[in-house]
């Protein structure tokens, strides 16, 4: 509370003393992890050999063989070298880059560990890693939108969930995925302008009124559910959109199989981050959106409707997340089941948090926390000892970090969650 | 992260004037929004229902009178199920009483007291959330706290053999409070010491217990040689004991729910601890200035609403299923926010609020098997109920009710920053 942290301060807090020492630290621990709980138990002999293609690519290239022992060290040494460089006179603006590249290190490390001795597929699991942060990084961008217009958006899982359950449905019936995803992103519209409306226009406290959204969406869901989808088989057998490679661009070695022969979430997943991104911070719409979410007095001072702004950010953000449920029914499972997000929305809070509001935060985290699900659903084939679960927390007890102010500090939009009052 | 000069001008902007409320005549606003409200969830839900039965659309193929007269059915076939199910059946009450058999009788009048062992989770959950909100803490955890109070009494429970019932079942009671204390105490302390916002904490809390209790129930506390996620059977001296023979679940819970009850309105009201807690929750800037230690209070609210929701948890596991599994709860921790605010944040108000709630949902039991209406519907019943509480605007130009003078004064809790 007494840690107000204004615009100001945050430019210099970027580069203060104690993150930066901080952080140093960190780097150099991510590095003694790498050898004190990697190295114990290999030998001098093992290799780790990843592979670099997936079955159906043309272009098939040779596995990548490392040898596991100093492959850990050489990592160990980048780790505890940059965080010297931190220690001693920090990165500056790019400490950022720098965590990222360090926590990549790591997570590789991790992987040259898990897969001693074996191989794994790795442009198979970042192409998973990729499909499973889609859910996650859109719905960072549906609470980003609503956020940094001042409306904190907690309904997330449900307009996502709510998303799931409308495109199954409308799915089977028309028999056609693009229509069944046209409803969800509606179903997403509405639900958001129910909050919309109970936020905006009668002030509710807006977690509450998340809170009405979740449970509605959690109840409606799973009524149509049991009363329909599980009795006729055929309301809840929607086509699917499998994998859509892209002509060329996916033959590109390494690169095509991830990032090329995905499903169409993917790719709407990047247009729709790039978009946002731009109109968000290149555009008048997304100066006069942060306006409203800054300091929504000022905003009507200077003639922006603020209460317009708000009710298209949050309807907008709407059909993001029910575009996001869509994924889990049409690009994933191919039918509903009851509270199939599982999480997924909250996750995508913490995303957002992580990403400090900013898009490419957002999908940076979405990315992490897609590799955290991904990886926990591979850990029974690869034969690790650590529990899927833990891994799944990850994401969950990595937020509450992030805004505790370890690492760097969360700084949400001045205005968000407080109702405006026009005078 | 709003800048703290300025919350408090909004804050005292509008925390209403502390003058007594003045006496109105007829019933007051505070209980009258309520009860509409749950009138008008009642009747959204019965559109809702026709809204999705099959028999009233053919009802429309054939005649209007018959569209009508199918409307008409399924919802007095719905809601008849709801209260018989949830109170009894008057007429087999009756039969029961006269036939003079006793497990005849039993039967008859288990749906009420069914009913009190579903508000019973409801109590201790309200409570936690409402204690939560008086003292200007939103706490959303409650089902995470809920949890892991349900873990600790369980390990207890069945950890510890040969005990005497007077020591083991307060024991894993206490294990099951501190559990969700512990919970409860997280967040708060980060709230207190770095800012963290506490919705945003508990919801992620939220998280690591359920997927905790997974690998707990999958790992260390599952039962030998069971193929399911279920630890193993509580030790019967660790049990709730209950009052009648089966099938009556009716337990002890219920009677320490209300006692709960009336301890956290007695502290809440009647000690300097709890006045302090309502001060920091309805205007911190006050209580600071008025030598209250802000820090102190945020944490002990959230330990304190913690330990209720565990007791929550502790008094399923204890009280009716005798064992821990994933499917314990259905969502008690969640629905004790609209429990919270449907009682206005009281613990008589949430008492009488978790006794509709458990009602309801006891009734739905009922409703699913015989008029096919999937018990979920109480969820929606439930959002309505809580969105029309939120915003008694609503109620209010619905039923042409007057606006009060004062300010609602709902909640007072911002944004993210805190």
């Amino acid at each position: 509370m007494a840690t107000t942290t204004s615009a100001f301060h945050r430019k210099i807090e970027v580069v203060s003393p104690t993150r930066q020492r901080v952080m140093g630290v960190l780097f150099i621990l991510l590095g003694l992890a790498l050898v004190f709980f990697f190295t114990p138990g290999l030998t001098q002999d093992q290799t780790t050999t990843f592979g670099l293609s997936l079955a159906t690519s043309q272009v098939q290239l040779p596995p990548w063989q490392v040898h596991t022992l100093s492959t850990l060290y050489g990592l160990a040494v980048v780790s505890a070298i940059l965080g010297g460089i931190q220690l001693a006179r920090g990165f500056g603006r790019y400490t950022n880059w720098m965590l990222g590249l360090v926590v990549g290190l790591f997570i590789f490390g991790f992987l040259v560990w898990a897969a001693a001795g074996k191989s794994l597929n790795l442009v198979g699991m970042l192409n998973t890693t990729l499909s499973r942060s889609v859910p996650i990084t859109l719905g960072a961008l549906s609470g980003i939108l609503c956020e940094r217009s001042g409306v904190v958006n907690i309904a997330i899982e449900g307009m996502m969930l709510t998303g799931a359950m409308v495109s199954a449905l409308v799915g089977s019936l028309t028999q056609n995925a693009w229509i069944g995803l046209l409803a969800a992103i509606i179903a997403g519209a509405l639900l958001a302008l129910v909050h919309a409306v109970l936020s905006i226009k009668y002030k509710t406290n807006q977690i509450v009124s998340g809170t009405v959204i979740n449970i509605f969406a959690t109840g409606v869901t799973s009524y149509i559910s049991a009363k329909f989808l599980q009795v006729n088989q055929a309301l809840n057998n929607p086509p699917t959109f499998g994998g859509t490679p892209i002509p060329l661009l996916s033959e590109i070695p390494i690169l095509g199989p991830v990032l090329f022969s995905n499903s169409i979430f993917v790719y709407v997943m990047f247009i729709l981050l790039v978009i946002l991104h731009i109109a968000l911070f290149q555009t008048r719409w997304g100066l006069r959106l942060r306006a409203v979410g800054e300091h929504p007095k000022a905003a009507d001072t200077l003639g922006i409707d603020v209460f317009k702004t708000r009710y298209m950010a949050v309807v907008l953000g709407g059909m993001v997340a029910g575009f996001a449920g869509g994924y889990f029914t049409l690009g994933s499972a191919g039918r509903f089941d009851e509270v199939m997000t599982a999480g997924r929305g909250f996750i995508g809070l913490a995303a957002m948090i992580f990403g400090n509001w900013n898009p490419f935060g957002a999908f940076g985290a979405g990315v992490l926390f897609g590799f955290a699900d991904a990886l926990a659903s591979r850990l029974a084939i690869l034969g690790i000892a650590i529990p899927s679960q833990f891994l799944l927390m990850a994401p969950y007890i990595a937020t509450m970090i992030v805004l505790a102010g370890v690492i760097g500090r969360a700084r949400p939009p001045a205005a968000d969650g407080v109702p405006y009052e026009k005078e | 992260m709003p800048d703290f000069g300025k919350l408090v001008l909004n804050e005292l902007n509008h925390t209403p004037s502390p003058q007594p409320e003045k006496r109105k005549r007829g019933i007051p606003q505070s209980v009258l929004i309520p009860l509409l409200a749950v009138l008008t969830g009642l009747i959204f839900g019965a559109i809702f229902i026709i809204l999705t039965s099959q028999e009233v659309y053919t009802g429309f193929g054939q005649s209007l009178g018959a569209g009508f007269a199918a409307m008409w059915d399924v919802v007095a076939r719905s809601y008849n199920a709801l209260f018989t199910g949830a109170l009894g059946d008057p007429v087999r009450m009756i039969n029961a009483l006269q036939s003079g058999n006793a497990l005849e009788i039993r039967r008859a009048f288990n749906p009420f007291l069914e009913s009190l062992v579903t508000s019973t989770p409801y109590i201790f959950a309200g409570l936690a959330v409402a204690l939560g909100f008086r003292a200007g803490v939103f706490n959303i955890g409650a089902e995470g706290q809920l949890f892991i109070g349900a873990i600790t009494a369980t390990y207890i429970g069945y950890k510890l053999v040969g005990l005497p019932m007077i020591i083991h079942l307060p024991l894993a009671l206490l294990a099951g409070a501190l559990g969700g204390a512990l919970w409860g105490f997280i967040p708060g302390w980060l709230k207190a010491k770095t800012g963290g916002h506490e919705v945003i904490n508990t919801i992620m809390m939220n998280y690591i217990a359920f997927r905790l209790s997974e690998w707990l129930l999958t790992g260390p506390m599952k039962r030998p040689g069971s193929y399911n996620p279920v630890s193993p059977e509580i030790q019967p001296s660790a049990w709730l004991p209950r009052f009648f023979d089966d099938p009556i679940r009716f337990h002890l819970g219920f009677f320490l729910a209300l006692g709960l009850a009336y301890v956290v309105y007695w502290f809440l009201f009647k000690t300097t601890w709890g006045f302090e807690l309502r001060t920091v929750g309805s205007n911190p800037y006050g209580a600071k200035y008025a030598g209250m230690d802000v820090t102190k209070n945020t944490i002990l609210a959230m330990t304190l609403s913690g330990a209720l929701a565990g007791l929550a948890g502790a008094n399923e596991v204890l009280g009716v299923n005798h064992f821990l599994a994933m499917a314990f709860s259905s969502g008690y921790g969640f629905d004790s926010i609209a429990l919270a605010l449907l009682g206005n944040n009281h613990p008589v108000g949430v008492v009488l609020a978790s006794l509709l709630f458990g009602t309801l949902r006891n009734g739905a039991t009922r409703m699913q098997l015989s008029a096919d209406i999937p018990i979920d519907i109480i969820s929606v019943l439930q959002a309505v109920i809580l969105a029309f509480i939120a915003a008694p605007a609503i109620i209010r130009s619905l039923y042409r009710l007057r606006k009060p003078a004062e300010g609602e004064g709902l909640i007072t809790i911002k944004g993210w920053g805190g």
